[in-house]
């Protein structure tokens, strides 16, 4: 793939420092030509069309752009693109496969944990990241580790109950 | 056999969402998310001052950077007089700037770009020199002698009064006072917040010459109101106007109004003639969109000294930013405030209200309420608590004292409002029963001895939802009924679509389960489409809590439509007369051979391949529906809390809600709804607000700012509930979006204020601020949030 927004630049896009960036995205490796200002978040919604990843406060404080990058949680609106450059990246659009959902997105549903589902797909890769760590969290350590999310909608204690109902199932398919 | 209405996903069951499917793979559709081809990106370029002249604006250097197609000042807008519009209160709001910037944050430039960093880069290019003027951030600036006049551009605007509005019965309440053994008084700032849905706004003007049509994604809560307002500022034919409202990350009230951004990025399609995307970066949303509340009340109760209220009366000082663009009904200038005191038997209330301009953003939405019932129920409860605390009253005593009692219904208020049903003091009893309240006392002189404080507080109420009823509510004319249309294909399938537009509320579950309870036909077979203009039925959106009440009604009511002509079809099918027909769930049946029957599913075939001699094929309808009163949930919120007197910082024990909201037609949806609700109003009572330093610089334009609750701070919930159908609405529902947020608040407050009693201190104002409460507890004086005491900026 080339440059962002390519399709409506006109012959100016030449002046335009660019500089190539690797970054594997959902288990996908892709390439492409980007400004060096580009934000992360922009890269994977505008150049990679993968819109699961919202922007909502352009600081860092919502946590609706969160993706992992190998595996933390990073705010995507809050990085350029080129910092991801040699990294990997999963987005919501990674968490499940074609056929089966992840336990957390069950969850999420099951529980109620969602409603106009803007800040659900960085609350569902935040609470990846921890019960990828911690397969037994208690309800303050899930409250804890989702505390850079925001959530407008819910209340959070239903977003509490998906990622516990999550780390139930994930127990149980891990035999643990 | 009648069919089991839960398992079909009928009333009452907790069904799981349809819309999370697509939001738990981040599939949803929101606006930033619709790309079209050729699309450019707009920016919007503000006033970093609250009030100046605007001497000169040189925009040469934008249209000089690559990639910048158009650059638009107030200055081009009005050669096209689009420079100003109407607002949803009969005022006028500058689109771009043209005379005077008038709030911090206002729309000065827009510039057009081949994508959004051009755009933002074209803005920075742009230089306008201010001259500034002084600025006002408080009614009590607005109405001093010799205040700049904020609005110079209206003919006949001497001062910066906006409204001046009375309602009640003076001297019934002069007479009541007269003869009180006591009068209770207290004053409050509810002040400034903003919705902030996490999805900021936006929209994408896409016109096309050739067919002449204009199509506006947009987030919008309201997209037929859009297009009237399109067709009539833009003066473009109504039928060449399609707004979409794709998904909405939140609303909350804050995507009611018309912006500026979404004026402008429709100019700019159809000068361009491509599709034009604006999408609003947090701060733009914070300090130039709708914000709620910002209101000064003075308020009396006069008391017997049994503890029955015998009149009340208010007084409201509001600030309404540079514009009037309040969203509430024509009638009504400061919105349902007089809806106070609906749940208390009261003989006689008054209310006198000002609003005022100011030099801060415009707007005063209803954020998640009725039309400012949030401030109406906060300055209820808090002078309800005053007044025990006055007559040394038990707070809950004083409440079942003065509650409407369930054999009173109907119930005219003071005010004049008639409530139908309810069960008050039922709600009270379990709320007390469930949080502990006779045990409170001994556990509060326990936490004395650890040298902690702790507090009670209760929040009773009962609000007005589901505007209207069309002769007492409208906006801007349009009366305020709602509308749903349901087409039923012939395989039993069915689509259906209401002219509400859901934010996260559920509609596309819901809708489909009041569907099935009326017809028998599975939930899941039901698909609800919202938020097209082109193909929903015209209807007022969705916010004040009035889906339920209203769309939800018309929902029920063309189903009974669309029953009433399958009965037709299956006397047909069964050879008998239509009077011989029965109904159960799900099918007709014989009277007297009730083994013999069809299916609704065999009707919806029949009407397609086998129609009676005589009736039209086919089996859709659509149904206006013109609520004949509000619906009025009634609830009791509880919380406790802990005060640390050394710090000022209290912690949440625990938080008991009980709502009456009628039928419910989904349980899980009613209670994250009221989860929501309690959070936005820990919120308030805790840490949310907006404030402006002496300059009119918004303290507040952003998330390190503007402080809005995480899962850490975020109390549990206890829920509760009691039903009381209402006896109007066709299924016995009632609103719920709001209520917690409406009424939570002063349990919260009251909550710190019953623990802070022993300190004399009567009130402090929103947010209890650590700061705020360790001063009130150290000074024993009440901490106001009304200027000129700073705030934690």
């Amino acid at each position: 793939m080339t440059s962002l927004y390519e399709e409506v630049r006109g012959d100016n896009s030449e002046e335009v420092p660019t500089r190539v960036v690797t970054v594997r995205v959902n288990g996908v490796s892709v390439s492409a030509k980007v400004e060096p200002r580009l934000l992360l978040a922009h890269f994977i919604r505008q150049g990679l069309r993968l819109t699961g990843t919202h922007v909502g406060c352009d600081s860092s404080n919502c946590g609706a752009c969160t993706v992992l990058l190998d595996g933390q949680p990073v705010k995507s609106c809050s990085m350029f693109a080129v910092q991801a450059d040699g990294h990997e990246v999963m987005t919501v659009e990674g968490l499940s496969s074609a056929s089966e959902l992840h336990p957390i997105q069950e969850g999420f549903k099951d529980e109620h944990g969602l409603q106009c589902g803007y800040c659900t797909p960085g609350m569902m890769l935040t609470a990846k990241a921890l019960l990828d760590e911690n397969l037994n969290p208690t309800e303050d350590e899930i409250r804890w580790a989702l505390s850079g999310n925001l959530c407008r909608c819910t209340g959070y204690q239903n977003i509490v109950k998906a990622v516990l109902w999550a780390a139930e199932k994930m127990r149980a398919q891990a035999g643990k | 056999m009648s069919l089991d209405e839960i398992k079909i996903g009928g009333l009452g069951a907790s069904r799981k969402r349809v819309e999370d499917n697509r939001f738990i793979r981040g599939k949803g559709n929101y606006v930033d998310d619709v790309v079209l081809p050729g699309m450019l990106h707009m920016e919007i370029l503000r006033s970093p001052l609250a009030h100046a002249r605007i001497k000169s604006i040189d925009v040469s250097a934008a249209w000089q950077i690559p990639g910048v197609r158009l650059v638009l000042t107030g200055e081009m807008m009005a050669a096209r007089n689009l420079a100003w519009m109407p607002t949803l209160s009969y005022d006028t709001q500058a689109v771009l700037a043209t005379d005077k910037v008038r709030f911090q944050g206002q729309e000065v430039a827009c510039v057009i770009a081949d994508d959004p960093y051009i755009a933002k880069d074209g803005c920075e290019a742009i230089v306008v020199e201010y001259e500034p003027l002084p600025p006002i951030v408080n009614p009590m600036q607005a109405l001093a002698p010799g205040a700049p006049l904020i609005r110079d551009d209206k003919e006949n605007q001497k001062d910066n009064v906006v409204f001046d509005w009375q309602v009640g019965d003076k001297a019934a309440t002069d007479a009541a006072f007269a003869k009180a053994d006591k009068v209770s008084k207290i004053e409050l700032h509810y002040p400034r917040s903003h919705p902030s849905p996490i999805e900021p706004c936006g929209s994408i003007a896409d016109f096309d010459r050739s067919t002449s049509k204009l199509t506006v994604y947009m987030t919008t809560q309201a997209p037929h109101i859009i297009r009237a307002a399109v067709a009539l500022v833009a003066e473009l034919p109504e039928h060449m106007i399609r707004i979409i409202s794709p998904d909405l990350g939140g609303g909350f009230g804050n995507k009611v109004p018309v912006y500026p951004g979404y004026v402008v990025s429709i100019l700019a399609s159809i000068l361009l003639e491509r599709p034009v995307k604006w999408i609003e970066d947090k701060t733009g949303n914070l300090i130039s969109t709708g914000f709620g509340r910002d209101v000064y009340l003075k308020g009396e109760l006069a008391l017997r000294k049994d503890g029955k209220i015998l009149a009340v009366r208010m007084h409201t000082d509001s600030d309404h930013g540079a514009f009037f663009s309040d969203a509430q009904p024509s009638k009504f200038k400061i919105g349902l405030m007089h809806s106070a005191f609906a749940c208390y038997d009261i003989p006689a209330a008054h209310l006198t209200a000002r609003g005022t301009y100011s030099n801060k953003a415009p707007g005063g939405v209803a954020y998640r309420c009725s039309f400012r019932v949030t401030e109406a129920m906060f300055f209820q409860e808090r002078m309800v608590q005053a007044a025990a605390d006055d007559l040394g009253m038990d707070q809950a005593e004083f409440r079942r004292v003065n509650l409407v009692r369930d054999d009173d219904f109907p119930h005219r208020t003071a005010f004049g409002f008639l409530t139908d049903s309810g069960q008050y003091a039922k709600c009270l009893d379990i709320g007390l029963e469930a949080i502990g309240y006779k045990d409170f006392q001994k556990q509060k002189e326990e936490a004395r001895k650890r040298g902690r404080l702790l507090g009670i507080g209760i929040s009773t109420m009962t609000e007005p939802l589901g505007a209207g009823n069309s002769r007492e509510y409208d906006i801007l004319g349009i009366k305020m009924f709602d509308s749903a249309e349901l087409r039923v294909h012939m395989t039993g399938k069915a689509i259906l679509r209401t002219g509400a537009r859901t934010q996260g509320q559920g509609h596309e579950t819901t809708w489909a389960q009041i569907v099935a309870h009326e017809l028998g036909l599975p939930a899941d077979d039901i698909v609800v489409e919202e938020g097209d203009t082109d193909t929903a039925p015209f209807g007022m959106g969705t916010y004040a809590s009035r889906s339920t009440p209203v769309a939800g009604a018309a929902v029920a009511m063309v189903s009974r439509k669309i029953r009433a002509k399958a009965r037709k079809i299956a006397a047909h099918l069964l050879e008998v007369s239509e009077e011989d027909v029965e109904w159960e769930l799900g099918r007709f049946y014989v009277r007297s051979a009730p083994t013999r029957g069809v299916t609704i599913q065999d009707c919806a075939f029949a009407a397609y391949t086998n129609m009676p001699d005589g009736l039209e094929p086919g089996l859709e309808n659509v149904s206006y529906y013109d609520p004949p009163n509000l619906t009025w949930p009634f609830a009791c919120y509880i919380a406790t809390v802990e005060v640390d007197p050394q710090t000022g910082v209290w912690d949440v024990l625990k938080v008991v809600a009980v709502d009456d909201c009628g039928v419910r037609i989904n349980p899980m949806i009613v209670e994250g709804q009221i989860m929501g609700g309690l959070t936005e109003a820990y919120a308030m009572a805790s840490m949310q607000f907006i404030t402006f330093d002496a300059e009119g610089n918004c303290v507040g334009s952003n998330y390190l700012d503007y402080l809005l609750p995480t899962a850490w701070e975020t109390p549990g919930f206890e829920l509760h509930e009691v039903v009381t159908p209402c006896p109007h609405h066709p299924i016995g529902a009632k609103g719920i979006g709001e209520c917690a947020t409406v009424g939570g608040p002063a349990a919260f407050v009251n909550a710190v204020m019953d623990a802070l009693k022993d300190s004399g201190v009567r009130n402090i104002d929103m947010p209890l601020l650590p700061d705020r409460v360790y001063q009130a507890l150290t000074s024993k004086k009440d901490v106001s949030g009304a200027p000129p005491v700073k705030t934690d900026d």
